[in-house]
């Protein structure tokens, strides 16, 4: 080997500072790596992207005739669904994202670092964000190419979006979980998928709640993923705001971030201790 | 504080199986210590129970003093970890692990920009240091993986298993590597099923069992506890035992053994090569005819079969994931 000795004087390792600023870095630096990844696999981003413009094209052209909705267009009312469910995917991003880190070791080797413990989790939500906010780009441009538009304003428009980006958030700290929890990334793939699609489908996403019987109306209604996409249909001024008179419904965008915040509260704080006694 | 590692009465249960069950260790500083066992024997629960990652049953654990469970943070910016199975990111490049790697040890950027390129020159990683760790043969990856470790300079390393898989010329190179970071002061806690590697190695040896302590003592230490060197003669006919035997008993230190069936006559001897060169000469002049004859060393595998009455490689290799 070229050089003799390991040794280098004048950068020793700086002492862990501890707290928020640490936090902050150690995540960015664990955000950074995982972005990097995403570019390096880019078939993942693709595929994340298919299945909502699958979903765009196969609803609007082939469900949409069928589905009658209150004042509008079943396109426009749709959007606000598969913008929901797209975030919401996020969920499977980070279980097998996760896993898939614990099974080649790295979990361990992140553990053994003296960097805060919440970092390898927040840098792989925090990823995940930037990856669905690139979904939900280039999302919204193909849905405004089958006629999709927003009619209150850019201003709204974009706090929709930050609806959406707060409940991937939440989200993809489940996945998170899912992820510890499972350690194969076959296994957090599905795991991550399964309940997705009853949670879904399960509320004011694709079809009107009223059409619904009575005790499902009363899930849908208190779906977090309804409180979403009906924050978003007022916020984009499109068709299919439920009137119906539970709270979430009233109240779409308090009842979305409380939602949010609680998932994220509580996913947040069920992860980051589960990694803290990660047995690998 | 004497030593760089301490454990006192470790104990780890997995539901039945005891992976740990009361391990003392102490490793001077400076000093390499081996963790020698077959496979389960509990030596990566004892590394991982040692570098923060997992917390014992019982028993207590200090790095260069400090205790590893109440302050696991400050153990780990004192430590440098290589894992059984490499722990890289091989979707990054080399650079970008090792840099990562710093930065997490909470270097600055540019020194950890530094560090990454100094390690790659010296692991002799500098011309892939900018491909994808995927595309490393497994030789680089564990490189790269023990690079990071050393990232921080760190006084004390552990490595489990770090030639386990790779090829004879690789082991030899890391080998190398392991020697040079011994030598300049760094605390080395290496575990292994080669009994030629920890002979190698490592200064003391710890051999391991079902989660136990079972022998320690430097490999001459060990070696000497089921005697020293022997001469070892097959004759070519059984009525040539007898003839041989009594060629042999004058040079002997102690009664010699004879196989029967192999036609092995064997005697422990003190005096080496010598010894030998004379036997020959004398079974040669007494026209004793011979198949084979050599001096015999033990060796660490003599060590463990007479320690745990089984060899330490006959293990399943498979069980271990
Ligand atoms: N996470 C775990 N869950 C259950 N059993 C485990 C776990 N880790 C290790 N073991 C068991 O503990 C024993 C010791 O394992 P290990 O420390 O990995 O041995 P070694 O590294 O010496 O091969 C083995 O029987 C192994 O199967
Ligand atoms: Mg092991």
């Amino acid at each position: 080997m070229a050089i003799v000795t390991s040794k280098v004087a004048g950068h020793a390792p700086g002492q862990p500072r501890g707290g928020v600023v640490q936090m902050a870095r150690d995540s960015w630096v664990v955000a950074r790596r995982n972005l990097r990844r995403m570019t390096r696999i880019p078939e993942i981003v693709v595929f994340g992207l298919m299945q909502p413009v699958m979903f765009v094209l196969l609803f609007s052209y082939v469900m949409g005739g069928a589905i009658k909705v209150p004042g509008g267009g079943y396109r426009e009312f749709l959007m606000a669904g598969i913008f929901t469910q797209t975030v919401a995917f996020a969920v499977e991003g980070a279980s097998a994202g996760i896993a898939d880190d614990m099974t080649k070791g790295l979990v361990d080797r992140f553990r053994s670092l003296p960097m805060a413990r919440s970092a390898v989790l927040a840098g792989r939500t925090l990823a995940d964000v930037v990856q669905s906010a690139f979904i939900l780009l280039v999302l919204a441009m193909v849905a405004l190419l089958v006629g999709w538009r927003v009619h209150q304003g850019i201003l709204k428009a974009l706090s929709a979006f930050l609806l959406l980006l707060l409940l991937g958030y939440a989200f993809s700290w489940i996945g998170a979980l899912i992820g510890l929890s499972l350690r194969s990334p076959e296994a957090a793939t599905s795991a991550g998928l399964i309940w997705l699609f009853p949670l879904t489908f399960l509320s004011n996403a694709f079809v009107p709640v009223n059409t619904m019987p009575g005790w499902l109306q009363a899930i849908a209604y208190w779906n977090p993923f309804s409180a979403t996409v009906q924050a978003c249909r007022k916020l984009f001024g499109n068709p299919g705001v439920d009137g119906a008179h539970a709270w979430p419904m009233q109240h779409p965008v308090a009842a979305s971030t409380l939602w949010s915040l609680l998932i994220l509260a509580l996913f947040s704080w069920l992860s980051v201790r589960k990694y803290r006694n990660a047995v690998g | 504080m004497g030593a760089a590692i301490r454990a006192e009465g470790l104990m780890k249960s997995f539901g039945d199986i005891r992976a740990l069950d009361g391990v003392d260790l102490a490793v001077p500083e400076g000093a390499v210590l081996g963790l020698l066992g077959p496979n389960g024997a509990g030596k990566s629960t004892a590394v991982r129970v040692l570098t923060t990652l997992l917390r014992p049953d019982a028993g207590s654990a200090q790095i260069a003093g400090v205790d590893v469970l109440r302050h696991p943070n400050r153990v780990r910016s004192l430590i440098g970890l290589c894992g059984q199975y490499a722990a890289v990111d091989e979707y990054l490049t080399g650079r970008e692990n090792l840099q990562m790697v710093g930065e997490l040890y909470q270097m600055r950027a540019r020194d950890a920009k530094t560090r990454a390129r100094e390690l790659l020159e010296w692991f002799d990683l500098a011309e892939a240091a900018d491909r994808p760790a995927k595309t490393y043969s497994g030789g680089m990856r564990r490189r790269l993986d023990l690079a990071a470790a050393l990232v921080a300079q760190p006084p004390v390393i552990f490595l489990d298993e770090p030639t386990t898989g790779l090829d004879p010329r690789t082991r030899l190179a890391l080998w190398e590597l392991i020697e040079t970071l011994a030598a300049e002061g760094t605390t080395l806690l290496l575990t292994t099923q080669y009994l030629e590697e920890a002979d190698r190695l490592a200064h003391d040896i710890a051999v391991v069992d079902h989660g136990r302590v079972i022998a320690r003592g430097s490999a001459d230490d060990l070696k000497a506890r089921i005697g020293g060197e022997r001469v070892e003669v097959v004759v070519h006919e059984r009525e040539l035992i007898g003839a041989a035997v009594a060629v042999l008993t004058p040079y002997g230190e102690g009664r010699a053994g004879v196989e029967q069936h192999t036609r092995r006559i064997t005697v422990p001897v003190s005096g080496g090569a010598r010894v030998l060169a004379d036997v020959i000469r004398e079974l040669d002049r007494r026209n004793i005819l011979i198949d084979d004859i050599g001096l015999r060393r033990p060796t660490l595998d003599d060590v463990f079969l007479s320690l745990t009455g089984h060899a330490a490689e006959e293990t399943d290799p498979g069980k271990d994931a």
